[in-house]
């Protein structure tokens, strides 16, 4: 692995089983990011972007080549050695935000903490990242009272509550308005300048792509 | 944390909880009004002959114990060759006729069972006079609506209520014995006789003579008979409380079952996520039996509560029916039954919600 890598990927591939059919839907991806580095994977739908972030995230494994995120290698990890990875190495945002409707906002993003086996109180550090997402008033209501733009921040804020190595994000702009989505991939950039955060975003909007440093295409299943 | 989550969880569907909640409540009635039913009759029974104020019970040969008489086949010469024998203070004779369902007519001379008992205790009115009088306890007579004066038809003549008197003494419904022989075409027969001893603390030595002497009659104590009218003394009634249990038990498996089965469909996006920012599966089992167990004991709580309810009705609906006690011992054995059928009903649902894939689970409408 490169000294320099926080993300390698090599020879990756991944087929699914469909019926009877079997679907290549990584072909052989190679790809490094470097630590501080906000990366955009662009793809059309079907392009094997999904599956790729699917991946680096642990939670499904690869078919064939090696994987390693900030030293480990997920290629041959178990399914419980890649749940402890999601606990603190990677931080996950979803188009669709996927909050607990049951739990507030702030509870939304303590039972993280609860579940990597930290202390549920946030720390100064974490509390200024609330107060840059801008969400301090809003962590006492359920999601259902939140806006979509809100509802992301609080996924973000989730997502970096354990300060994991890496936060993915696929398309984390595909159900918010054209004000919303700007404020958010403009706190991602936020987060990545003054914080140093390591960002993978995967989306199929240019537009949003033009916030990362580096924009890498996927199309069948391959980065061109 | 994860004590939040399950109330949240649970205050989040407050109809699929509240019907858990029942459903496992009336498993837990089921059982309880069963055994305070059995309990209940069985002790009410053993008072009430105990309320004779009689020491030994002689009953016809080829009966039992504690089977139901049917018919009256002893001859009411019997008590005075009885009250003959050494110790014997008092001997009478009582007939016996079946009613419809739980309910008997019971035929009896007033003045020596008055003389045995103490006499029974009138509210209202007194003994019967005529040969178509009759005398009934309280919940009888509040049940049927009936007053000293009503009448009342039964085996198929009419007869006058000429007393109410307290419950606990011998039946529930008293005639003359002579006219209940007579209305049966039972003259002179007698269903069982009731003896009092000049020294009640050698009953069982005067009941030892007496079956030497008089083979083939079913002779006991008071004191014998009314230790057997147990729920664990009757084989049949032992057996359909178990099988009453059982179906309690499963029905209550079902609901938690269905419950737990919804409850991991619907929420299937939320155990994605869950396992998406690393939750074990031992975490999410954990979770989804927590909810369950409160189910289970919030159930448990209201069922015992809606025993009472039981009680109350069959005290002032249905007074002459049944009688419940509350049987406390049950109130665990209920709960763990009760508990024990959910957590069984949750295990599947559960496993299911820990074999979901993430992704599969997350991309779920």
């Amino acid at each position: 692995m490169s000294e320099t890598s926080i993300i390698e990927v090599r020879d990756l591939t991944k087929t699914y089983r469909v019926g009877d059919v079997d679907v290549e839907a990584l072909r052989g991806v190679n790809l490094d990011v470097t630590p501080g580095e906000f990366i955009a994977v662009v793809g059309s739908s079907g392009s094997g972007k999904s599956t790729l972030f699917n991946i680096l995230g642990g939670l499904t494994p690869p078919t064939g080549g090696s994987v390693h995120i900030n030293g480990k290698d997920l290629s041959h990890m178990s399914n419980a050695e890649r749940t402890n990875l999601r606990k603190d190495t990677v931080g996950f945002v979803f188009q669709k935000y996927n909050l607990l409707p049951t739990l507030s906002a702030e509870d939304n993003i303590r039972i993280v903490r609860y579940i990597a086996g930290h202390a549920t109180d946030f720390d100064p550090h974490f509390k200024e990242i609330l107060s840059l997402l801008g969400i301090e008033d809003r962590l006492k209501h359920k999601p259902r009272a939140l806006s979509g733009g809100q509802q992301q921040r609080v996924a973000i804020a989730r997502a970096l509550v354990n300060g994991p190595a890496i936060l993915l994000a696929d398309e984390p702009t595909g159900n918010l308005d054209s004000k919303n989505s700007t404020a958010v991939l403009n706190l991602l950039r936020d987060l990545n300048q003054r914080l140093g955060q390591t960002i993978l975003m995967i989306t199929h909007d240019e537009q949003a792509a033009a916030f990362a440093h580096r924009k890498v295409h996927m199309h069948d299943g391959q980065l061109i | 944390m994860l004590n939040k989550l399950t109330f949240a969880n649970l205050a989040h569907r407050p109809v699929r909880t509240i019907l858990s909640i029942l459903a496992i409540a009336v498993e837990v009635t089921m059982i309880l009004t069963l055994v305070g039913v059995s309990n209940g009759t069985l002790h009410e029974s053993a008072r009430r002959a105990r309320g004779t104020g009689a020491d030994i019970l002689v009953r016809p040969p080829g009966s039992s114990a504690l089977s139901s008489l049917s018919s009256a086949p002893m001859s009411d010469k019997l008590p005075a060759i009885l009250a003959a024998e050494p110790h014997i203070t008092l001997a009478t004779g009582t007939m016996v006729q079946p009613l419809e369902l739980f309910d008997t007519i019971t035929g009896l001379d007033m003045d020596q069972f008055a003389t045995m008992s103490g006499g029974f205790r009138f509210l209202k009115g007194g003994l019967p006079v005529l040969d178509t009088d009759m005398i009934v306890d309280e919940p009888y007579a509040r049940e049927k609506h009936l007053q000293v004066g009503s009448t009342l038809t039964l085996i198929t003549h009419e007869w006058h209520i000429s007393g109410i008197y307290e419950p606990g003494k011998l039946a529930r419904i008293c005639v003359k014995l002579s006219a209940l022989q007579r209305f049966t075409g039972n003259p002179g027969r007698l269903s069982q006789v009731y003896l009092k001893v000049d020294d009640p603390s050698h009953a069982q030595a005067i009941v030892d003579a007496l079956r030497a002497k008089y083979p083939g009659y079913q002779i006991y104590t008071l004191e014998y008979f009314t230790s057997l009218l147990s729920v664990n003394s009757l084989g049949l009634l032992r057996n359909f409380t178990y099988v009453v249990i059982g179906i309690a038990m499963i029905v209550g498996f079902i609901v938690v079952f269905m419950a737990m089965y919804t409850a991991v469909l619907e929420r299937t996006r939320e155990i994605g996520i869950l396992k998406a920012v690393g939750s074990s599966s031992s975490l999410i089992l954990n979770m989804l039996l927590r909810e369950t167990l409160l189910l289970a004991v919030i159930g448990t709580v209201v069922g015992i509560l809606l025993t009472y309810g039981t009680q109350w009705l069959m005290l002032h609906v249905v007074p002459n029916s049944l009688t419940q006690e509350t049987v406390y011992a049950w109130w665990p054995i209920a709960g763990a039954i009760a508990i024990a059928g959910a957590m069984i009903g949750a295990i599947i649902p559960g496993i299911k919600a820990v074999q979901q894939d993430a992704t599969e689970a997350l991309s779920y409408e």
